[in-house]
């Protein structure tokens, strides 16, 4: 009796705190990649610490978004919303201000809010109306793309030099945006590792029924995680408006930001069905998709081709995971 | 207990109403605003004309069907439709006598993209939902490369003639388009195999539950395989439809696959498998098209008929969780 206590009761690996190997491998291996890439096409300039943190930079977007995914996707849900979500923050930001620094504030908190919202449908059609994810977030990424796109049909309004700084502004040699991924990054880490919401997370992802007898409120648990998720998507709007100096109603889908965001959750290992990964496997994930990026531009790949090897490229990578998978897939 | 017994048995129409899906009285409803904006709908000219435009939708959303009940999701069919047309036309190029040689060649390219998504998600394990949204990207890629990003190519008349020719002095009828016949022998095939063979069945059982299935020697993985297989022969029909609507145009299957997966919730298909029946469906696609109508005699601008679209897909799915649930 007294020697099964200790073994019950000793202190177990936190799911979510630990950093597996696979991430540092995934990135290791796009960073060979992409220096062959440089040095077969010759273009030693992208080898510098300016041509590298140009590669982080392009995945900022997709890093932010992909966390909030991360997420979504831990509790064994799913958020297709997120690129029209990303269009609709960039778009409002952009419209508000019309140039004005003094409107960048209540522009921003408008943008937050307005994208929590979204989250909370989302999180609210899935657990009370009980829609499967899939369909209940596409329906909404539908409503919002479609009022979006009724009502604004270019570049509208613009933002004002000083918002700018969001996505250009530096600190030493890296810019502010790529810090914020990482500290977005950084706080995920520890709200999964280290806070109740996080043991939550990953108790109502791996087995919702168990979750919610041990007393878990794993209804609120999903709300609250399609509220990140919605909010690191209207974050990601802002950034977008303040590097492209306007939002238009088609950024997000042009980057493809649904897809994307869960290919780069699947390859850094977190699976589909929830309960098990983590942030910085999605990390790894973005920034292999950047590397990609940076590997078709050096090589000078027709964009049609690019965008039927990324397709390609994202079906490899999830079967490179998925494929050990026992029993049947749907 | 026969009192218990009789108040069972007892006639009771509103029970009788609650039964039939609710898609069919919408249809019903739509139709009726249908006519009253174009009163000129009521005749066999005008629901010729509307089961035509609807045929393209109708085709494909029974393909997905088969891939739905299975327990899977087919996102790949809105560019399969887009590169079918785009890949004709740029094929034949206006010689008539390659006709038949590009639609053999369009249909091979429609088995080899639903074999690629079925050998993936039956032997890589790679979520449907994934495999077919990479799909749907890489088969536009390889429309827009392959015509270099702008409709090229023309379809001629004998190409056209499935979506555009209108057989007339038929009795009874009156007229008969030739896209309406496509549609009664795609609706009776896939009604046969689905409703009549054993594979019909063995497509319920796995999306059922896939495990039991295998268990009971279900070929499971064949199945899915050929469900793929269906859903990307029933797009390229509707493409070879749509290419004699309008001709080459590189957004022409654009959002087909959620419209197909509308429908098929509005039909009462099951989501992640188990339930279906191709009259359904049909009413469901029927549903939809009256639906788009009505939205246009309104003035709505596409980009809002998306958004109704968005709506009605979460409502029809809400409420049909809800009546699983409570009867």
């Amino acid at each position: 009796m007294s020697a099964s206590i200790p073994a019950l009761t000793a202190p177990r690996e936190r799911p979510g705190s630990r950093i597996s190997l696979v991430p540092l491998l995934i990135i290791a291996g796009s960073l060979v990649a992409y220096a062959i890439a440089a040095l077969v096409t010759g273009q030693m300039a992208q080898l510098s610490l300016d041509g590298l943190i140009g590669v982080l930079q392009r995945t900022v977007a997709l890093g932010i978004v992909a966390l909030g995914q991360t997420l979504v996707i831990l509790v064994r849900s799913i958020d297709l919303s997120v690129a029209p979500l990303v269009s609709v923050g960039a778009v409002m930001a952009s419209w508000i201000m019309q140039g004005d620094p003094a409107r960048m504030i209540g522009a921003c908190l408008f943008v937050l809010a307005l994208s929590a919202c979204v989250g909370v449908l989302n999180g609210v059609i899935i657990t009370r109306l009980m829609v499967n994810p899939l369909i209940a977030t596409l329906g909404v990424g539908l409503v919002l793309q479609g009022i979006l796109s009724a009502s604004f049909a270019n570049f509208a309004g613009s933002v004002p030099e000083e918002f700018q700084v969001f996505a250009y502004g530096t600190v030493g040699p890296l810019t502010f945006s790529i810090i914020l991924m990482f500290a977005l990054a950084v706080l995920a880490w520890l709200m999964l590792g280290h806070t109740r919401l996080g043991a939550h997370i990953y108790a109502t992802g791996g087995n919702q029924e168990g979750a919610r007898l041990a007393g878990i409120k794993t209804g609120r648990v999903t709300v609250i995680v399609h509220v990140l998720c919605s909010v690191a998507a209207g974050l990601t709007g802002l950034y977008l408006a303040s590097r492209l100096r306007a939002g238009a109603p088609w950024v997000g889908r042009d980057g493809v930001y649904d897809l994307e965001s869960i290919a780069a959750v699947v390859i850094g290992g977190t699976v589909l069905a929830g309960g098990r990964g983590g942030v910085w496997g999605t990390i790894a994930g973005v920034i292999l998709f950047g590397c990609l990026d940076a590997i078709f531009t050096m090589s000078g790949v027709n964009a049609y081709i690019k965008q039927v090897l990324r397709g390609a490229i994202v079906v490899a990578a999830v079967a490179a995971y998925a494929y050990r998978t026992k029993g049947q897939v749907a | 207990m026969s009192v218990s017994a009789a108040s069972v048995t007892r006639f009771d129409p509103l029970r009788l109403l609650r039964r039939i899906h609710p898609a069919y009285f919408a249809l019903v409803v739509l139709l009726g605003i249908v006519t009253i904006y174009n009163p000129s709908f009521l005749t066999p000219t005008g629901i010729m004309n509307f089961l035509r435009r609807a045929a393209p939708l109708c085709i494909v959303s029974i393909g997905e069907m088969f891939v739905l009940v299975s327990g899977g999701f087919d996102l790949s069919l809105g560019s399969l439709i887009t590169l079918t047309v785009m890949g004709s036309a740029l094929m034949i190029n206006n010689d008539p006598g390659l006709t038949w040689g590009a639609i053999a060649a369009v249909y091979a390219i429609g088995m080899a993209s639903g074999l690629f998504n079925g050998l993936v998600v039956s032997y890589l394990k790679v979520p449907s939902i994934i495999v077919t949204l990479g799909a749907l990207l890489s088969l536009k890629g390889i429309a827009l490369a392959w015509s270099g990003g702008s409709p090229q190519g023309y379809l001629p008349d004998n190409f056209r003639q499935f979506g555009r020719m209108t057989l007339t002095d038929i009795p009874v009828l009156q007229v008969l388009p030739v896209a309406v016949i496509v549609l009664v022998i795609a609706v009776a095939l896939c009604a046969w195999v689905f409703h009549g063979t054993t594979f019909g069945r063995l497509v319920l059982i796995t999306g059922d539950n896939p495990r039991a299935a295998e268990v009971a020697g279900a070929r499971v993985r064949g199945i899915r395989i050929v469900a793929f297989i269906i859903s990307a022969l029933s797009a390229v029909t509707a493409g070879i439809l749509l290419g004699g609507f309008a001709g080459p145009a590189q957004d022409v299957g654009d959002g087909y696959e959620l419209q197909a997966i509308a429908a098929n919730v509005l039909g009462g298909t099951q989501l992640l498998g188990g339930r279906g029946s191709v009259a359904g469906v049909v009413a469901g696609a029927l549903t939809l098209t009256a639906l788009f109508m009505v939205l246009n005699f309104m003035g709505l601008p596409k980009p809002l008929r998306d958004a109704v679209q968005g709506a009605i897909l979460v409502i029809a799915v809400a409420y049909s969780v809800r009546r699983r649930k409570w009867g």
